[in-house]
């Protein structure tokens, strides 16, 4: 019988360890720390350099202000850094009159001595504008969306007029411009701190170990682990109930799901449509939900032929089967789309051409232009899943399908997401399934970030269709601010979208949270951005989630 | 003594050799050429032209290789193209949380798997004997990702007594110091360093007890058949007859002489637990160089690929040969020729 203690003692020391952790304390500091399941990591920390709502999420929407910014859980305009402004008759002069006693966060690295002001608004629009700011070059990524938004075009001056008021001149009278101000590339970073950089020869850390105003401020972060924030003690609207904000990055959208019913995390990004039905056995868990600012697309690269040809662009938006997608990927929860823009914004246009999946069309199309035998191409889809495509991998398979009908082999190609969008940038693909969310809810952000011809040069253009007349159209809708005026030219740029047909337009989606009974005064945005500001926790009741266990 | 630990680090400097020719051909292969290795300081315009040259265009392969090895010697393993930061200083900041699960899955694998080796092997062809072996089959067998999912499906999601993922309860901000998180949980003044230190003792065991299954069923296996060996040894007899009782015989007498083969299997283990804490971290989100590496795969970052497999590589390797030196010291019949 001795030969059986070994036995049990075996047995038996292997589970004191796991009981010995079993009765771990509900400590009391997660009762002040929000715990964020996100499902990627950020490109950066600086809002200037890229289009990726993950790293918004992480950078803009956390650490910085903006001089005006959208009322939360909307697109309408409010006073942020600047506490009013006035918009001269011509529509080309703004003044901005600038809050005082902001303070920037200090960190181990920076600790300031003077509060915001406007040198810090010249700076951070300087660095993206100016080509010789020795702030410019800093970074490899470039300033994508003050570019494909042409501001540098836009703007023909901004001045100091003194320490609290600041005038932006532009060239011609721009309607959005105000949304633009408070959209997320349009930060403030602080210029004193680019400052003390530059004399430590230091610069790549504007980027890294970022510097604002906002609500929380960075403390650690370690790429696909976490990002950890605390509450900024002197943010000018008042320190945040919440003590810490973590971001749990979890790529993989049912473990995030899973660490949501274990409690491990209050939220989680990007439900799949699994997840939303399952949620509802739970009773601990709500479920967020606001219908979408958002389209998604499969864009043609006109430089590369045979994409070269409309009719080629066309004969794909019949051969792909719409309804068979929305189905399948989104569990019938998003709407077919047929423009660029998504119906619940305005300017819709109602009357551009219905296409119906048809193989004898888009084979019809196919012969004319002498590729009855098909051809070869590649087809790019993301590995990651945003809100407005919640599987770009499988879309694409069921596209290759779909174009296999026609003989039409396709090669799937995909990159994780930051090097995806890199290569997409550099035109390496001849087609990419894409998508868009509208950040500051007006029509301008859509046309003119993806389809104008300076969006061809940032990049953002992913279909590298520069059509004159369309890019004179919503040029001049952007300089009008009569609503009517631009809706009229809003409509007329669509019809030629249309005809020309740069994309496969496909789906707008709903967007969906998942969340923690114990979050309150947490908001949906239309923009699909998660701002923290203002959010509580009830403290953590270890009862209640067992109990609902035993209900399931 | 001295002359073969001399030997064993000849053996180790060929391996090495061997090893560094490979990623220096690897890194032929990457677009960018060798010149990732070239050390960017904050400015893209201001590194000179000559350093290129120096590193990309030498006249023969030799220089350039040995060029090659003087970087990698010094700790110049090139920039991560995707964050920008050293790849040698990002793989000791992931690394630590390899070795410390790696840590958890053999103290778990040595733990249950002597015992349970050596009991088989007292119970030879009885049936206490041919469950464990068979067991063991299972266990060596099971997909590994199969197996996380089950355990993560069982013990967190329906009894919830495990966490699902990651090192360490995210209420709990502690610095990496060693970025071993159960020793800086430890040497952390936060008010909660206790519980920091269970939580990440707690958030150990499933990552630690999946990654662990497969050296636990080879552990369990070569213990019982090297403990079968050894128990029919004359010696063990003489010594049963002088009295000893059989726990002794078992723990002074046997199992040392059995131990040596276990070395070995735990040695050649090594790289089992390297490609297996690919799966497993990335299953549990452990932010390990294992996930680190397959990571930069997915974004095609050649500097860290690069230096993640010369940088693992190295440390199999040096493993390796610290098992020798240790074999060499349990068995003295090594140490003669």
């Amino acid at each position: 019988m001795k030969n059986l203690r070994f036995f049990i003692f075996a047995i038996v020391s292997s589970n004191i360890i796991l009981l010995g952790c079993n009765d771990e304390r509900a400590s009391a500091v997660r009762d002040n720390v929000l715990v964020y399941c996100s499902e990627a990591s950020p490109q950066s920390f600086n809002p200037q350099l890229v289009t990726s709502g993950t790293t918004f999420d992480a950078s803009s929407r956390q650490i910085y202000n903006r001089l005006v910014e959208f009322k939360p859980g909307s697109s309408h305009i409010t006073s942020s850094l600047a506490t009013r402004w006035d918009i001269s008759a011509s529509g080309k002069e703004y003044i901005f009159y600038l809050r005082r006693n902001v303070q920037f966060q200090s960190t181990d690295k920076f600790q300031p001595t003077r509060p915001f002001n406007a040198d810090d608004v010249l700076f951070s629009f300087q660095r993206q504008w100016k080509t010789n700011h020795p702030f410019h070059r800093v970074s490899s990524l470039g300033f994508r969306y003050f570019e494909s938004m042409g501001l540098g075009e836009l703007i023909k001056d901004i001045v100091k007029l003194d320490d609290y008021r600041v005038k932006f001149i532009l060239n011609n009278p721009d309607a959005p411009f105000l949304a633009t101000l408070a959209m997320d590339f349009t930060s403030i970073l602080s210029a004193e701190y680019a400052h003390q950089l530059i004399l430590k020869d230091d610069l790549a850390s504007i980027d890294t170990q970022p510097v604002g105003t906002g609500p929380f401020q960075l403390t650690r972060y370690q790429a696909d682990a976490f990002i950890r924030y605390k509450a900024h003690p002197e943010y000018w609207k008042g320190k945040e109930q919440l003590e810490g904000l973590v971001f749990a990055i979890t790529p993989d959208a049912s473990l995030r799901f899973a660490r949501l019913i274990a409690g491990e995390c209050d939220l989680m990004a990007k439900p799949l449509p699994i997840h939303i039905k399952s949620a509802a056995d739970y009773p601990e868990l709500i479920t967020l939900s606001e219908p979408g600012s958002n389209v998604s697309y499969l864009a043609m690269n006109t430089n590369k032929p045979p994409f070269d040809n409309p009719k080629v662009r066309l004969a794909l938006n019949y051969a792909i089967n719409k309804k068979a997608l929305l189905k399948i990927v989104y569990n019938d929860t998003a709407l077919i789309a047929k423009n660029p823009i998504p119906p619940n914004m305005w300017s819709y246009n109602e009357n551009t051409l219905d296409i119906e999946f048809s193989l004898t069309k888009a084979k019809a199309l196919l012969d004319s232009v002498g590729l009855e035998n098909g051809f070869k191409m590649d087809l790019w889809a993301m590995p990651v899943q945003r809100t407005y495509n919640p599987n770009a991998i499988k879309m694409a398979e069921l596209i290759q399908q779909d174009l296999n009908k026609l003989n039409i082999e396709t090669e799937i190609i995909s990159y994780e997401f930051g090097t995806f969008l890199e290569k997409i940038k550099d035109g390496e693909h001849q087609t990419a399934l894409l998508g868009w969310i509208g950040d500051n809810g007006d029509p301008d952000n859509f046309f003119t970030s993806l389809l104008s011809c300076a969006a061809v040069n940032s990049g953002n253009n992913a279909s590298f269709w520069c059509d004159k007349e369309f890019d004179q159209l919503i040029t001049e809708a952007g300089r009008k601010s009569n609503i009517k005026t631009r809706t009229q030219l809003y409509i007329q740029a669509q019809q030629k979208f249309s005809q020309a047909m740069p994309w496969v337009p496909i789906a707008h989606a709903r967007q969906y949270i998942l969340a923690h009974k114990r979050i309150k005064n947490f908001k949906l945005t239309p923009t699909d951005g998660m701002f923290f500001s203002g959010v509580t926790l009830e403290p953590v009741n270890t009862q209640v989630i067992q109990s609902s266990d035993e209900n399931r | 003594m001295l002359i073969l630990i001399l030997r064993q680090l000849l053996n180790f400097a060929v391996s090495f050799f061997v090893l560094t020719v490979f990623t220096f051909s690897l890194a032929h292969l990457f677009p960018q050429g060798l010149s990732f290795m070239i050390d960017q300081k904050t400015n893209n315009d201001i590194f000179s032209t000559e350093q290129i040259e120096l590193v990309t265009q030498t006249s023969h392969v030799l220089d350039s290789y040995f060029q090659y090895i003087s970087q990698i010697m010094t700790g110049h393993f090139g920039q991560s193209e995707v964050r920008g930061g050293s790849v040698f200083e990002e793989f000791f900041v992931y690394f630590p949380a390899t070795l410390e699960l790696s840590f958890g899955a053999i103290l778990f694998a040595l733990g249950l798997g002597l015992p349970l080796g050596i009991f088989a092997a007292k119970n030879k062809n009885r049936w206490p004997d041919k469950l464990i072996v068979s067991t063991t089959l299972v266990g060596y067998s099971i997909p590994i990702f199969w197996w996380a999912m089950l355990l993560v499906l069982f013990f967190s999601l329906l009894l919830g007594i495990t966490p699902v993922a990651s090192r360490i309860g995210f209420e709990f901000d502690i610095s990496p110091v060693t970025g071993f998180m159960l020793i800086d949980t430890l040497i952390s003044n936060q008010p909660y360093a206790k519980e920091a230190f269970f939580s990440a003792l707690h958030h150990l065991i499933l990552p630690a007890i999946v990654l662990g299954t497969i050296p636990l069923a080879v552990i369990t296996r070569s213990t019982r058949s090297s403990m079968i060996s050894v128990l029919s040894e004359d010696y063990i007899r003489s010594a049963k007859a002088r009295g000893i009782t059989s726990t002794q015989v078992i723990w002074m007498h046997a199992l040392r002489n059995a131990l040596i083969p276990i070395i070995t299997t735990l040695g050649l283990q090594i790289s089992v637990l390297i490609t297996g804490s690919l799966l497993t971290e990335s299953i549990f989100s452990w932010p390990g160089a294992g996930k680190w590496l397959l990571e930069a795969v997915y974004r095609r970052d050649f500097p860290v690929i690069h230096g993640g497999i010369l940088a693992i590589a190295s440390f199999v390797i040096l493993t390796h040969l610290l098992l020798d030196i240790l074999s060499m010291m349990v068995d003295p019949k090594q140490r003669r020729h």
